[in-house]
């Protein structure tokens, strides 16, 4: 195991490497001009001398391997340099915001295992009866529903139509601090928007995975033992049809990721996603590289978690050869 | 490790992690939860500031909530004194400029203010490694001195009568401010000042919150509490206004039309210097015959545009200076008359082409209008202006794009610019029109250049009298009749809907850019809630 995650630490590198460097080039390919998107309106008025002056200040000149090769050099000594955007040091706008984000994924995550494990057995029980009918047509149409629809859908309903829930933001308008009672109902919104969009995932795998395993000869034996069903369902088929989804919940982290970045633009969550937009629109290099390397590391991550979750559950499994 | 402990490990690892999310989060709790109150006012603003360090240019047109100026505008934009004593004494040449600071002013951390913070200010903008876009605003400025802790001399460099303008802006706290990193450092976000509110809270893309400061030298203010929310979209805005989330917004003028029944809310349209207008390129073939240009000038329909594009908030331009402005020339109105478009055009050689086009010497009346995309205010006035022109016979195509691909076509083609700053008609008329800016950067964008308008720019500036001053920008609007550089539409007013529960509630002649200074609270700290 240790092995395993030391191996897959030294693949990262590379990766990071690849991915920033990559960052660095789409970004230097765009036609949007750093020193315009930070002077904004004030640069409609600035003189030349003005502007080359910021381009100067800014270290935007040269070419974009330059560029990356002083960030990169920089950060491994970690300084991560000074988001031009937001005029903060890199490190306290990811310190400021990424504590939002890990929430936000977490309980919606939490929520779309749990939820999806529930109604993933619920269906495999009696695959092609009512209740698995509507669960996995249900599941299907979410597959196919955009979060940031599914969030302009939950506003429309619960916010402006029914008025229970806040739309958008951290805490009400009107306060600025956030206590734990306002956390809850401004989170409920976009939590439950983003774990609906990973459920249906969950409850397809686990319903088939559970539905397999049923057939599968440890069950029928298990059945002939005259075991209780209960103990059938949860200690046999349920183990074994919930490998497929150790899986999947590695997987699933760039989706996840993706996801956030919507629905936190929807809800104005002030998280790291919507300081990604910004920096991507400004095309404020130290930000986005930082911002995509933790991107990277998160989908890294969870492919070895997933993994390690798998050798755990199977000891069949040999984690020396993954 | 066997499976059984590993899974423990594993689900104790998840655990952890969620834990460990939550508690990052745990930000500072406490407080009602909920600001609400009667001396508390919320409004929504569509955009959000870069920074709120006055080193890097927050609120450097004056207005700003947490800081001061030497000078401030009353509601009629005069000069008034802030935190200096008075206006400042001016040297008979025009190059020295005295100002005597109050005394007694504190910043919000309770150290005093001094003549060193005014110093500190200025020198840090000028300095060429403070990432500061508006610099050039204070190029006329050599140099600043304290003499003693209470007298502050500015030295200009050459005489500038519109220098008093530029002092309205914000003063920093040097002793704050000056040991951190200007262009990254806190202040940016945790500003310190002398002004009527100090900032409590500032939640990126979401809001900034204020407390009245009950140190304020001017009295403490009444309304206690002040949030302005970050809402980009003016449909979304519209409605938290309408459910009573937001005490006031700016909108646009179809949507505030639509509160117009409601009795519990007021309508403010502010005037602006807010100018859209065609640049008119000198080196194009087209746009660079002074004919094409007076018959453009007369052959838009500026009142059509106010009408349909503007609903009716706004007004005719006929060049920067809005028609009701003290500044304006009398007389440089030009009414729309397509007759004597079609005149000059016929007088000057432009014949009637096929498709309606005229031609001259081969060349057809024809050139490109660029706006930037997605800004639907600029697109309306292109395709009307187009429209326009097309009666006389002159084909502009319009064509949208972001600044990076406009920039570099600006010297051959037209572009449907946008600007104004309401104090001094210095400001934009010299950025405008002076040869010597042609090209540089975005001031003068259409390479005007005309010997009698650079001299009578240069004049008002050296002169200190304010007859001597008109009679030159008279001059200058007369001379941009006779040989247009622009068309120049319309001035935009920016409407606002307010709950009507407050008195003193005015708006001020407003400038293109919307600073968090501009709209009716630009005096909030003077309101008092209606009994």
């Amino acid at each position: 195991m240790a092995r395993l995650t030391g191996r897959r630490l030294l693949a990262a590198v590379p990766v990071l490497a690849a991915v920033t460097f990559g960052v660095f080039a789409v970004a230097a390919a765009s036609p949007f001009d750093p020193v315009r998107q930070y002077a904004g309106t004030a640069g409609l008025t600035a003189s030349q001398q003005t502007l080359d002056q910021l381009r100067d200040n800014l270290g935007v000149g040269g070419s974009f391997a330059g560029r990356w090769w002083r960030w990169l050099t920089a950060a491994l000594t970690g300084d991560l340099g000074d988001s031009a955007s937001l005029r903060q040091p890199v490190a306290q706008v990811i310190a400021e915001r990424i504590g939002w984000s890990v929430l936000l994924c977490a309980v919606a995550f939490t929520v779309a295992v749990l939820l999806g494990t529930l109604l993933g057995v619920a269906a495999a029980r009696r695959q092609g009866g009512l209740l698995d009918r509507c669960v996995t047509s249900v599941a299907y149409a979410l597959e196919a529903a955009p979060p940031f629809w599914l969030g302009l859908l939950a506003i429309w309903l619960f916010a402006l139509h029914l008025g229970v829930l806040p739309a958008g933001g951290l805490s009400d308008t009107g306060s600025d601090t956030v206590t734990a009672g306002s956390l809850i109902e401004h989170l409920t919104l976009p939590a439950a928007v983003l774990a609906l969009s990973q459920l249906p995932w969950f409850v397809l795998y686990v319903r088939q995975g559970v539905g397999d395993a049923l057939h599968e000869d440890p069950v029928r034996g298990a059945r002939s033992r005259g075991l209780s069903e209960r103990t059938v369902l949860l200690g046999h088929a349920l183990r074994s049809g919930l490998l497929p989804v150790l899986t999947l919940i590695g997987s699933r982290v760039p989706e996840l990721i993706t996801g956030a970045l919507l629905v936190e633009t929807v809800f104005s969550w002030p998280g790291i996603a919507s300081a990604t937009v910004q920096a991507a629109t400004a095309t404020d290099f130290p930000l986005l590289a930082a911002l995509t390397v933790l991107a990277t590391l998160a989908v890294l991550a969870g492919n070895l978690l997933a993994d390690l979750l798998y050798g755990l559950a199977d000891p069949r499994v040999a984690l020396e050869e993954m | 490790m066997t499976a059984r402990t590993g899974r423990r490990a594993a689900a104790l690892a998840a655990a952890g992690a969620v834990l460990a999310g939550a508690a990052a989060c745990s930000a500072p709790s406490g407080g009602d939860g909920n600001g609400k109150g009667t001396d508390s006012l919320v409004v929504g603003i569509a955009q959000e500031p870069d920074t709120l360090s006055p080193l890097l240019g927050y609120g450097k047109d004056g207005n700003s909530k947490i800081f001061d100026g030497l000078l401030r505008h009353d509601a009629a934009m005069k000069l008034q004194p802030a935190l200096a004593r008075e206006l400042p004494e001016v040297s008979d040449d025009g190059k020295t400029y005295t100002y005597t600071l109050r005394d007694g002013v504190r910043f919000s951390d309770g150290k005093p203010f001094t003549a060193a913070d005014v110093v500190f200010t200025y020198e840090t903008i000028l300095d060429s490694k403070t990432n500061n876009p508006s610099r050039g605003e204070l190029d006329a400025l050599k140099s600043v001195t304290a003499k003693g802790k209470d007298t502050v001399v500015f030295t200009l460099k050459y005489p500038y009568a519109a220098f008093a303008e530029r002092t309205v802006l914000p003063i920093a706290s040097r002793a704050v401010a000056g040991k951190q990193d200007i262009n990254t450092g806190a202040y940016n976000t945790k500003p310190i000042g002398t002004g009527p509110y100090t900032l409590t809270n500032w939640s990126k893309g979401e809001k900034l919150t204020f407390q009245a400061n009950p140190r304020y030298w001017g009295g403490e203010p009444e309304v206690k509490k002040f949030t302005m929310a970050v809402i980009k979209d003016d449909d979304v805005r519209a409605t938290r206004l309408r459910t009573g989330d937001l005490d006031g917004a700016i909108l646009p003028p179809n949507l505030a039309r639509t509160f117009g029944r409601d009795s519990g809310k007021k309508t403010l349209n502010a005037k602006t210097n807010d100018f859209r207008g065609v640049t008119l390129p000198t080196e194009n073939k087209v746009t660079g015959d002074k004919a094409i240009r007076r018959a453009l000038d007369i052959a838009v329909n500026r009142t059509a545009m106010v009408d349909k594009i503007l609903d009716g908030a706004g007004q005719a331009a006929y060049g920067p200076v809005p028609t009701d402005s003290p500044w304006f020339a009398k007389g440089t109105e030009r009414p729309y008359d397509l007759d004597a478009a079609r005149k000059i055009l016929d007088d000057a050689g432009w014949k009637p082409g096929k498709n309606g086009v005229r031609v001259k010497d081969g060349q057809q009346a024809g050139f490109t209008l660029f706006y930037p995309s997605g800004d639907k205010l600029r697109q309306e006035h292109a395709l009307a202006f187009a429209s326009d022109a097309k009666q006389a016979g002159i084909k502009v195509t319009v064509n949208s794009a972001s600044w990076e691909i406009i920039e570099p076509a600006m010297k051959h083609d037209a572009v449907l610019a946008g600007g104004g700053n309401p104090a001094d008609p210095d400001f934009d008329l010299y950025n405008l029109l002076h040869s010597s800016l042609a090209g540089d950067g975005f001031n003068n964008m259409a390479r005007y250049a005309n010997k009698a308008v650079d001299q009578q720019l240069e004049q008002a500036r050296r002169t200190n009298t304010g007859s001597e001053r008109k009679a030159a920008y008279d001059t200058v609007q007369k001379e941009l009749r006779d040989d247009p550089g622009y068309v120049f539409l319309t001035h935009v007013d920016h409407v606002y809907v307010m709950n009507d529960s407050w008195k003193n509630v005015t708006t001020q002649v407003e400038p293109h850019d919307h600073g968090l200074g501009a709209g009716p609270w630009w005096n909030v700290e003077d309101w008092q809630r209606k009994k």
